[in-house]
């Protein structure tokens, strides 16, 4: 059970403290960054990159645990022991999801650091929906909650449309440029308006048909899909840029959204009432906030797909079907079955190549991604499954060197596609 | 005309030509790239010119470190495996695997069924780089080694995942005095098991298997392990004369689609290439700043000095230490005055007990009648060996030989740092004596030894290599992690044109990380104390100390017998005798050892013992998990609660009769929490229920190839072995639930279980082919909720007979639950019951902490029963956590099984006379987050913390001195 000196973020210290947030998406976190700004809140978020944050985090936390855990310390005290922060106006902020994975730790091993580099007056703010921690002066009203929905959408619809544009602009950079004006503009508006659900889908159709018109040229690449544990399949920190690497050796990218995760952990709190009685109360909720989110989702992929230009995405009722084929939906640790569904929709829908990304030695990957493999490979023998470990001596000599196994190995299977279509 | 294509391909260790002219080979090349990547290329290439007329060819690179060449010279590039998957199907398709062992690189190629190929992870270091590093440490070339392992007359088991493990397990071999023709093809078998393993992977071998790469090439007596483990004959085993050219031939035919460019302009891309040195910008700065800097430095460790006295000039009294360790024995004689007659320092070559008989006979031809060996003691690794061998007087532990000698040089030290060959040490003095006592994981052997390797494969001496490595300009950041990790980082740093310089400093770098950061878990220089020495064989090393002293920001102290310390402080300590029982002279004359092998049979763990038969008709038997083989009568045995609790579950016998038939459960995992609750429920409901036997290494041996991930716990990868065990025996109906949320014992902050104990039973059904053909059962269960369970059993029980009611089940479920209360009761009271023996008779009392699994004996390897050895009571962290209160610690306290840890590490903290030994299963995740808790809680409470990592090792040697380590540290203090 938490210990007693357990230090509260008070409303008193949310007036000139500094809250810095550890990156793990780029676009998602600017826009949330822009919400709790007009909200009151002073975040900072760390861009901070390069071996150090590692070698801090290897400092700062014992070295077994899983890199995700490293990285955020390692950026977070990083930042802290820089000099740049009046170390008595800041706080930290993390997520914390409470699962029986020991990422629901972050939070204590943040603490455990602060408290070896004797900061352990610095409060670390726990981002959770399930009142783990009570901290009077960071409060998730419903209207904040709200409004993280669409920052999370239009999170997932610039990253898709980036990684679907970026491989075949004419004009390298185009996409990445127009992300970046989007989320500046975005950011503003969900800081200042109030929501109206009209406006968000003229946005939505507006940077659908910007991205439409970068000039591109198709060439026939490759789809390569990456899941995985969601710190190192998003963080370009810790997955040594990966993104770039495969766009480099001529792939395109497909990089299943963050409100999959959501609807996934959403859907495991309505299991857990289901199976094991729990949630009682909140269950209604919860329901609620399925049917929301997947609403929210549909309404996206619709307008992409009413478009045209774009691939729209998969229905999470879908992917829990896809799911259900293969491994029980009480998977819930980690990513859980999510992991495991989502290669399969991958594949299903054409992109047979996937990376499945983890930290070295990630307790639920042994199960759901490493361990679904051999029944993968059964259902679907054309699937191209590569696993990488992503850690703090990692080299990566070796994790390219596999990734381009898998790559040549996409490349032949695109070649016999198309010589049975031809 | 010629129509020339040439492939390059430079892997992590070689760099191998061939130029083809369409089909035929007309030349081919292999050497040794000493990471002069580029450079040996470009050589190779001249060469070849010199010997062959060409104006025009199409060029392809291929390999590990070709990958950054072709990518500097503008050259194509295919992946290795890919290049020799094309190979072998357009030369053998009839081929359906392709075993490829490289360098640092295993592979393996399913033709079958569409082709996949497979790499081994980042953690598996069972390649051409560990077969040479074992060479080195059975002091033998490859080719001897492999020409010894033919002589083999049987196995031993040796941890297969990754290459620092093996090495745990050869070194106290070696030291037992096993042939080394039978380590040499252990070491083989392991290679073969890890292919098996981390490769294979439960994928069926059928048809021909094809072999390539340089070891399989080279050994023979690996290709006779794949030959028998995989069960194939002169038809099926396939090594083709291309073996080692594979990846250059794929490469060269897939040059054929390659631009064809004037061989000029080729050397002309490679010279450019090679020599535009592109930085990494990974680097550190230098060691040292300037000339001066340097010289200082010298000057101050000049002065902790032992002064040497003649041998030849003395008379009188003089006391022998002697530290047998794992890699090197070390032999100090001193004189009255504590000054050094003589000293020792040489790698054991594998046979300690040689080496100190020659020593010893030099030793007395130095003495002559002048000087009497008044007393002598012996520490380390060896010790048992070699007191019983030479009849020394005494066997001390490792850290007080050290601590001893460490005070002579320096009265007040309050830490000690030792980095040897094989271990890092580290201990920290308070009052006087050992306050705590950190030693390395198995896992983060980055000491000593690395660096010797990593200088013989890159053709220097150790001592040359190490002084390059003071003149580095910029070293490379190599991490801090395992040494596999360092090997693959120190390959990316030669793609990227790293010097010896400052590939030397950054080894030295990594290794004083490793020690600061994993070993002594530390973040500041003041946490590890104001009067520091450094000592073992690897401070020799300048640039080691130089990297320590500039990592923690202080001076310390380096005495100039570094690498001699533990000898020397046995001498110290043998200064207490007046007599020795040493070999005289004459005895020595007729000394003979010799030693053979057999099993125990004393139970059915059947432990390999080493039987080591001495001239004076003396036996040593070593690597016994327990007395029993030592023909020892059985001494009178304290409580154990880890025994009660085996032996309780196996009492748990079938019922006869059983009207429902027969029901079969893995021992393994969360059935050792819940065997009581599983065996009453099935039992009234008329089963008989079958419990898979307690392993021993066959029961993982038989599951190894189903496993999919090598890197989950062993716990884990034994499951598989259990439930094939229960299929092999004919039982149709196996259990295993998936339990999410474990029992709520109400002492956390939740009670969930850990992922993979949770969900285990996800990945046997996806993994083991067998259970397709049986019924077996995974439900997911609310273990906290009686009629939950029951919904949620009934369907799947009903399955098996539909004569089964809910009402009966109910009732059955209600009784489960009673026996399951009984059984936790029984075990408090049990756990009681040996505190109040171990105080009324005098003895220690351990908690053997981890989870309810490790009471296993193939996973906790007889700990218990050596503990008990010791004089400890030992007892189990849930039979006493009931005695002290919930705990409110610093991290997330959410598992069932920790909040028990952290409870039972209170009552620790609580009595004097209780002491708490964690067991942390290699891989396992959430204890990365327990230790350091409990590991506080304990120092905190003025406790030794002492963590023992288990794997598939076992190898009890160090677990031994660990506990010795304790119990010495312990004695001292009282």
């Amino acid at each position: 059970m938490q210990d007693k000196s357990f230090v509260p973020f008070t409303e008193e210290m949310k007036k000139d403290y500094t809250i810095l947030v550890p990156n793990m998406l780029p676009i998602h976190f600017k826009l949330l960054l822009s919400l709790f700004r007009s909200h009151g809140y002073n975040l900072e978020l760390l861009e901070s990159d390069g071996p150090q944050i590692a070698e801090t985090g290897l400092k700062y936390t014992h070295n077994d645990t899983c890199y995700p855990a490293i990285l955020v310390v390692g950026q977070l005290m990083d930042a802290v022991l820089s000099g740049k922060y009046d170390t008595d106006k800041i706080a930290l902020i993390m997520f914390q999801t409470g699962g029986g994975c020991r990422a629901s730790n972050y939070i204590s091993l943040i603490r455990k650091a602060l408290k070896k580099a004797n900061l352990a007056h610095i409060p670390v703010i726990s981002l959770n929906f399930n009142g783990m921690e009570n901290h009077p002066g960071f409060k998730l009203t419903p209207k904040i909650l709200y409004s993280m929905i669409y920052a999370v959408c239009y999170g997932d619809l610039i990253m898709s449309l980036v990684n679907q544009v970026r491989p075949y602009e004419i004009n390298a950079g185009d996409a990445e440029k127009l992300a970046d004006r989007w989320t500046a503009a975005l950011g503003g508006e969900l800081a200042s308006e109030k929501i109206r659900y009209r406006k968000i889908k003229e946005n939505y159709k507006k940077i659908i048909a910007d991205f439409a018109k970068i000039p591109m040229v198709r060439t026939d690449r490759p789809k390569v899909g990456i899941v995985g544990e969601i710190f190192v399949k998003y963080s370009p920190l810790a997955n040594n840029d990966l993104e770039r690497f495969l766009i480099k050796e001529g792939a395109e990218v497909v990089v299943p959204g963050l409100i999959d995760f959501c609807l996934y952990a959403i859907y495991n709190s309505i299991m857990d009432y289901k199976l094991y009685g729990k949630n009682k109360k909140t269950y209604p909720v919860w329901k609620f906030a399925f049917w929301l989110f997947n609403k929210k989702k549909n309404d996206i992929s619709q307008l992409i797909k009413e478009e045209g230009t774009f691939d729209g995405w998969t229905e999470f009722d879908k992917i829990i079907d896809i799911a259900a084929n293969v491994i029980s939906l009480a998977v819930k640790m980690g990513e859980g079955w999510l992991l495991t569904s989502e290669m399969m929709e991958l594949a299903e829908s054409g992109c047979k190549n996937i990376v499945c990304t983890q930290p070295f030695g990630c307790l639920p990957n042994h199960i759901v991604g490493k361990g679904m493999m051999k029944p993968l490979k059964e259902i679907m023998p054309d699937i191209n499954i590569v696993a990488i470990d992503y850690d703090a001596g990692a080299s990566r000599v070796n994790q390219e060197n596999r990734l381009k196994l898998m790559l040549s190995n996409a490349k032949r299977i695109m070649d016999t596609d198309k010589t049975i279509k031809a | 005309m010629a129509n020339y294509n040439l492939g390059v391909d430079i892997g992590s260790t070689t760099a191998k030509l061939v130029l083809m002219d369409k089909e035929k080979i007309v030349y081919q090349k292999y050497q040794r790239h000493l990471s002069r990547v580029r450079q040996t290329a470009l050589e190779m290439i001249k060469e070849m010119v010199q010997q062959i007329d060409i104006d025009t060819l199409s060029v392809t690179i291929s390999g590990s470190a070709g990958m950054g060449v072709a990518n500097g010279a503008g050259i194509d590039f295919i992946q290795e495996v890919y290049a020799t998957g094309e190979v072998v199907y357009k030369l053998a398709p009839d081929t359906s695997v392709v075993i490829e062992l490289g360098g640092e690189d295993a592979k393996v190629i399913f033709y079958d069924g569409g082709v996949d190929e497979r790499m081994n992870g980042t953690c598996a270091g069972g390649t051409g780089a560990f077969i040479d590093q074992m060479a080195v440490l059975l002091d033998m070339t490859v080719n001897e080694m492999d020409a010894a392992s033919l002589k083999a007359t049987q196995i031993y088991p040796i941890a297969s995942r990754c290459g620092v493990f093996a090495k745990t397990d050869i070194q106290p071999l070696l030291n037992q005095g096993a042939s080394k023709e039978d380590i040499a093809a252990s070491i083989f078998q392991a290679v073969v098991n890890q292919t098996i393993t981390g490769l294979i992977q439960g994928k069926k071998i059928n048809g021909k298997v094809m072999f390539l790469g340089g070891p399989l090439f080279y050994c023979k007596g690996l290709q006779k392990r794949f030959y028998e483990t995989l069960k194939l004959t002169s038809e099926t085993a396939i090594f083709p004369e291309y073996a080692l050219y594979s990846v250059a031939m794929g490469a060269a035919m897939h040059a054929e689609n390659s631009r064809e460019i004037p061989v000029a302009e080729l050397i002309d891309k490679l010279e450019n290439s090679a020599n535009s040195e592109t930085v990494s910008s990974d680097r550190l700065p230098a060691l040292f700043e300037s000339d001066s800097d340097y010289y200082r430095f010298v000057e101050r460790h000049s002065k902790a000095n032992v002064q040497n006295r003649s041998i030849n000039e003395y008379s009188g009294k003089a006391w022998l230490g002697v530290d047998c360790g794992s890699t090197t024995t070390k032999l100090v004689l001193i004189a009255e005055d504590k000054t050094v007659l003589y000293s020792y320092y040489s790698s054991n070559k594998g046979n300690p007990v040689q080496v100190l008989r020659q020593q010893l006979e030099e030793i007395y031809n130095l003495c002559g009648d002048r000087i009497v060996i008044s007393g002598s003691a012996v520490t380390g690794y060896g010790e048992e060996l070699i007191k019983h061998a030479f009849h020394i007087d005494e066997g001390l532990v490792e850290t007080i030989a050290h601590y001893t000698a460490a005070k002579y040089f320096q009265p007040d030290v309050d830490f000690i740092l030792d980095i040897g060959g094989q271990d890092i040490k580290c201990f920290r003095i308070k009052n006087g004596a050992i306050d705590s006592i950190m030693l390395n994981e198995a896992c983060s052997s980055g000491c000593g030894s690395f660096i010797e390797t990593f200088a013989k494969a890159m053709g220097y001496p150790i001592a040359e290599f190490a002084a390059l490595g003071l003149k580095a300009k910029a070293p490379v950041n190599l991490g801090s992690r395992c040494t596999v990790f360092m090997n693959s980082s120190v390959k990316q740093s030669q793609k990227d044109g790293a010097t010896v310089e400052d590939i030397s400093a950054g080894l030295s770098v990594s290794v004083v990380k490793n020690a600061i950061y994993k070993v002594i878990r530390a973040t500041s220089p003041e946490e590890l104390g104001k009067k520091i020495v450094v000592q073992g064989g690897t401070f020799y090393n300048d640039a080691v100390l130089r990297a320590f002293e500039k990592e923690i920001g202080a001076d310390v102290i380096r005495p100039s017998i570094a690498g001699l310390m533990g000898a020397y402080g046995a001498a110290l300590h043998a200064m207490q005798f007046n007599e020795s029982t040493i070999l005289k002279p004459r005895q020595l004359a007729f000394f003979e050892h010799t030693s053979k092998t057999t099993r125990c049979k004393g139970c059915a763990n059947q432990c390999h013992l080493t039987v080591n038969k001495f001239s004076d008709g003396k036996t040593f038997i070593s690597g016994n998990q327990c007395e029993k083989g030592l023909g020892a009568a059985d001494a009178k045995e304290l409580p154990n609660l880890h025994a009660w609790k085996r032996s309780y579950i196996e009492n748990l016998k079938p019922a006869e009769n059983a009207k429902r038939g027969k029901i079969g459960l893995p021992l393994a995992l969360s059935t050792f929490e819940f065997a009581p609750l599983w065996y009453t429920m099935f039992t009234e409901l008329g089963f008989s229920v079958h419990f898979s036997k307690l392993s021993n290494r066959a029961t993982y041996e038989r599951g190894q190839f189903t496993i999919p991930s090598d890197t989950a716990c062993y716990p884990a990868k034994i499951m598989h072995g259990h439930v094939l065990q229960l299929i092999d025996d004919g039982i149709t109906n196996i259990f295993y639930p998936g339990i999410t949320y474990n029992i709520d014992e109400h002492a956390g902050d939740n009670h969930y279980n850990c992922p993979v104990v949770a969900y285990y039973s996800e990945l046997l059904h996806g993994n083991i082919e067998e259970l397709k053909d049986i019924n077996y059962m995974y439900p997911y269960l609310d273990i906290n909720n009686q009629k939950s369970m029951v919904k949620t059993l009934l369907p799947c029980l009903q399955k098996i007979d539909r004569s089964i009611t809910k009402y009966q089940l109910a009732a059955a479920v209600r009784k489960a639950f009673v026996a399951y209360e009984n059984y936790k009761l029984q075990l408090r009271a049990e756990g009681e019951k040996a505190v109040k023996f171990a105080r009324n008779n005098g003895n220690r009392i351990m908690i053997l902490a981890g989870r309810p699994y490790h009471i296993d004996p193939e996973i906790g390897h007889g700990i218990d029963k050596l503990a008990t050895s010791l004089g400890f009571v030992v007892v189990s962290e849930d039979s006493v956590a009931h005695l002290a209160p919930v705990q409110y610690v610093h991290v997330l306290d959410q598992w069932t099984f920790h909040a028990r840890l952290y409870r039972s590490a209170r009552f620790a903290v609580e009595n004097s006379d209780v002491e708490l030994v964690q067991l942390v299963s290699f891989g396992c995740g959430v204890d990365a987050i327990t230790t350091d808790e409990v590991r506080s809680m304990l120092e905190d409470g003025g406790k030794y913390y002492t963590q023992i990592k288990i794997d598939e090792i076992t190898n009890l040697g160090a677990v031994k001195i660990r506990l010795r380590s304790l119990l010495g540290a312990l004695e001292e203090k009282k």
